[in-house]
C-alpha cells in the first residue's frame, strides 16, 4: 500500500511518543496550568485552543531549538499547518529534527 | 507654527527603507507616499493596521502629507475597536492585509512594484513636504482603568523633537546610512519613535520586517549592509542568548518596553560586540531618559526633560513634552540630569510590552455576564527560560460559567497576553476585613488550590 495513497489516520506510534515528550516541554517550559495528557492534540496551539501567545510561541521555538535542533522560522510557509496542532507540529518536529 | 520636514533624507537617492534586501530610495518613498495620498478617504483619522513597517511609514506620511491624524490603540480586540468608533466615527482602516479582521470600513494598501508603476512616475522634482509643527498627528492609547481607552494627542513637532533628542543620545556617529530593524509593532509607541520616526528624521533607512524568531532577526539583518542597529525589547534579546543565535555585525542595539537586567545587558554585548542603549518611556510621555545598562544603573533624561518629586509620585515636563505628565514608575532624581528607576507602581503589570492596570483587567473580568466577582493578580513563580516574563492569574465567582467560557469571553475584551493562567473558579473572593483582596493573598490561595487541584498546574 503505498503511503501517499491514503491520508494517515492513526500516526505512527514514535510520532505519538515525540507528541507526548512535545506536550510535556510545551507544559513544563511555559508553566501551563494543565497535565500534558490534557492537551487535545487536534486542536490549535496559537489563539484559541491551547491559547498560546507569541511570548509562547517564542519560547516553544527556543525549546525545540535545544532539544531537536529545529530553527522556527517566521516567514516559513509552513507555520500555519505547523502550528495548527500538537500532532502537526509533531509531524514537523519528526520530518526536521536534527538531533 | 513652523514645518518641519516629513524626512531628514534631503537628496532623492538617499535609502529611506530596506525590503528585505531592496533599497528604497527617498525619491521613490515620496512618489509612493503621494500615491496613496491620493487614494486616501476624506475622513480625518486613519487607524493605520499595515503590519510591513515600509507600508505603514507610508501610510503615516501620507497622512500627515493630507492633514490626518493616526489613530494607534495598543491592542486591537473587538471591544477597543468599539471603543475608537466612537472616538472618532469617522475612522478608517489602513491595512496591508487582505482578511483584515478589524470591524472597520478599510482601505487595502497597493505596493507599486516598479517606480514606473506609480502614478506620479519618474520626473517629479524631488521636493520633501513640509508638515506643520503643530499639527495633530497621532493619537496614541493607554488602557485606562475604566474600560475604555485613553486617548493622548501627539502633535508632529513634539514628535519630532523626542525623536531628534534620541539621536543626541545614541552612541553612534550619524545615523544616515545605518539599516535599523525593529523586532517590535510600528503601532507600539517605542516601535514608533524607534523604528519609523527614528530613521525618518535621522536620515537613517527603516527595515520593512518585523522578525520574530531568533533565527529570523539573524536572517533580516544579514539582508541588510552595515552599519546595523537593532531594536527589540528583553524577551527578544533573552531569546536570542537562549538559542546561541550568531548575528552579522551591529553597531547598536537598543532595548525598551520592560526592565533589562544588567547582567542580560552585559551578556548582549559581549556576545554582540555592540553597545546596548536601554531606553525609558512610556506611551503619555514618549522616550525620555536612556542608560548604557551593561555600564551604569543612572539613566540620563534627554535635553529639556525635568522631574518633579512630590511623595513617591514623580511627573515629567519639558523638552518634548507638551504638559506635566504623572508618571506610572518610581523614580528617584539624583541630580538635574539624572534618576534612578526603582519599578513600576503597584497595579501596573506590563507583558510583552503591553502595559494595562489590574483595575482595567478587573473591570473587564467582571463584566463577563455571569461573572459575579473576580480578581486578577500577579503570578510570582515563573520559571520559564524567558524569565522575568510577567504572568497573571485570576480568581472568578461564577457558579454558572467554566473557566473555558470566561476565558474566550475575556479574549474579545482584553489583548491575549494578559489572559489569566490559571483561571481558578472559587466560591468566594478571599476579601480581608475591609474588602481588599492583597496580592499575597491571592498567591497563597492559588498556591493551596496547586494543591487541591494539581491537574490545574504544571
Amino acid at each position: 500500500m503505498s503511503e501517499q495513497a491514503l491520508p494517515i489516520l492513526t500516526p505512527p506510534v514514535d510520532t505519538l511518543l515525540l507528541e507526548r515528550e512535545i506536550a510535556q516541554l510545551i507544559v513544563k517550559g511555559l508553566n501551563l496550568p494543565m497535565q500534558p495528557d490534557e492537551i487535545d492534540p487536534e486542536a490549535p496551539l496559537y489563539g484559541e485552543g491551547l491559547g498560546l501567545d507569541s511570548i509562547d510561541i517564542l519560547e516553544i521555538a527556543l525549546i525545540v531549538s535545544k532539544q531537536y535542533g529545529i530553527q522556527l522560522r517566521a516567514d516559513n510557509q509552513e507555520n500555519t499547518r505547523i502550528f495548527r496542532s500538537l500532532r502537526q507540529f509533531a509531524q514537523y518536529v519528526a520530518e526536521q529534527r536534527v538531533k | 507654527m513652523s514645518g518641519l520636514p516629513l524626512i531628514a533624507h534631503d537628496r532623492p537617492d538617499a535609502l529611506v527603507a530596506w525590503r528585505g534586501a531592496a533599497p528604497i530610495s527617498a525619491a521613490r518613498f515620496l512618489a509612493e507616499v503621494r500615491a496613496l495620498a491620493a487614494r486616501l478617504p476624506a475622513s480625518n483619522h486613519v487607524l493605520n493596521f499595515c503590519s510591513d513597517r515600509y507600508r505603514f511609514a507610508v501610510g503615516l506620511a501620507a497622512s500627515l502629507a493630507t492633514g490626518k491624524c493616526s489613530i494607534l490603540p495598543s491592542t486591537h480586540t473587538p471591544e477597543v475597536i468599539r471603543h475608537l468608533r466612537a472616538f472618532a466615527p469617522d475612522v478608517f482602516c489602513l491595512t496591508d492585509d487582505p482578511q483584515c479582521p478589524l470591524a472597520l470600513p478599510q482601505l487595502l494598501f497597493v505596493d507599486h512594484h516598479t517606480e514606473a508603476a506609480l502614478p506620479a512616475g519618474p520626473g517629479v522634482p524631488f521636493s520633501v513636504p513640509l508638515i506643520d509643527a503643530g499639527q495633530l498627528a497621532a493619537y496614541v492609547f493607554t488602557s485606562g482603568s475604566s474600560g475604555a481607552p485613553v486617548p493622548h494627542a501627539k502633535s508632529w513637532g513634539r514628535l519630532v523633537q523626542c525623536v531628534r533628542a534620541e539621536v543626541t543620545r545614541l552612541p553612534v556617529t550619524g545615523l544616515g546610512g545605518c539599516a535599523i530593524l525593529g523586532t517590535v509593532p510600528a503601532q507600539h509607541m517605542y516601535g514608533f519613535e524607534s523604528t519609523v520616526l527614528l530613521p525618518l528624521q535621522s536620515g537613517a533607512a527603516l527595515c520593512a520586517e518585523r522578525p520574530f524568531f531568533p533565527a529570523d532577526i539573524a536572517a533580516a539583518l544579514a539582508a541588510v549592509p552595515t552599519p546595523r542597529i537593532l531594536v527589540s525589547t528583553p524577551v527578544h534579546l533573552r531569546a536570542l542568548l537562549t538559542a546561541e543565535q550568531a548575528l552579522p555585525a551591529l553597531e547598536l542595539i537598543v532595548s525598551a518596553t520592560a526592565m533589562l537586567p544588567a547582567n542580560l545587558a552585559r551578556e548582549v554585548e559581549s556576545r554582540y560586540g555592540a553597545p546596548l542603549l536601554e531606553i525609558y518611556g512610556s506611551t503619555e510621555t514618549g522616550q525620555m531618559a536612556s542608560r548604557r545598562t551593561a555600564l551604569e544603573d543612572h539613566w540620563r533624561l534627554w535635553p529639556g526633560v525635568k522631574l518633579t518629586v512630590s511623595d513617591v509620585h514623580c511627573s515629567a515636563h519639558g523638552g518634548h513634552i507638551a504638559r506635566t505628565i504623572a508618571l506610572a514608575d518610581v523614580l528617584e532624581p539624583t541630580d538635574d540630569e539624572h534618576f534612578l528607576l526603582h519599578g513600576r507602581t503597584a497595579d501596573l503589570v506590563n507583558i510583552a510590552g503591553k502595559r494595562s492596570s489590574l483595575a482595567y483587567l478587573n473591570h473587564h473580568l467582571n463584566a463577563i455576564p455571569g461573572v459575579t466577582d473576580a480578581v486578577f493578580f500577579v503570578r510570582d513563580d515563573s520559571d520559564a527560560s524567558l524569565a522575568g516574563v510577567t504572568r497573571l492569574g485570576a480568581l472568578v465567582v461564577a457558579p454558572k460559567l467554566d473557566a473555558a467560557s470566561i476565558l474566550q469571553a475575556l479574549r474579545q475584551r482584553i489583548d491575549p497576553v494578559f489572559l489569566p493562567r490559571p483561571l481558578l473558579l472559587v466560591e468566594h473572593l478571599p476579601r480581608n476585613a475591609t474588602g481588599k483582596l492583597p496580592q499575597h493573598t491571592l498567591r497563597a490561595l492559588t498556591a493551596q488550590a496547586a494543591v487541591l487541584q494539581p491537574n490545574l498546574f504544571a
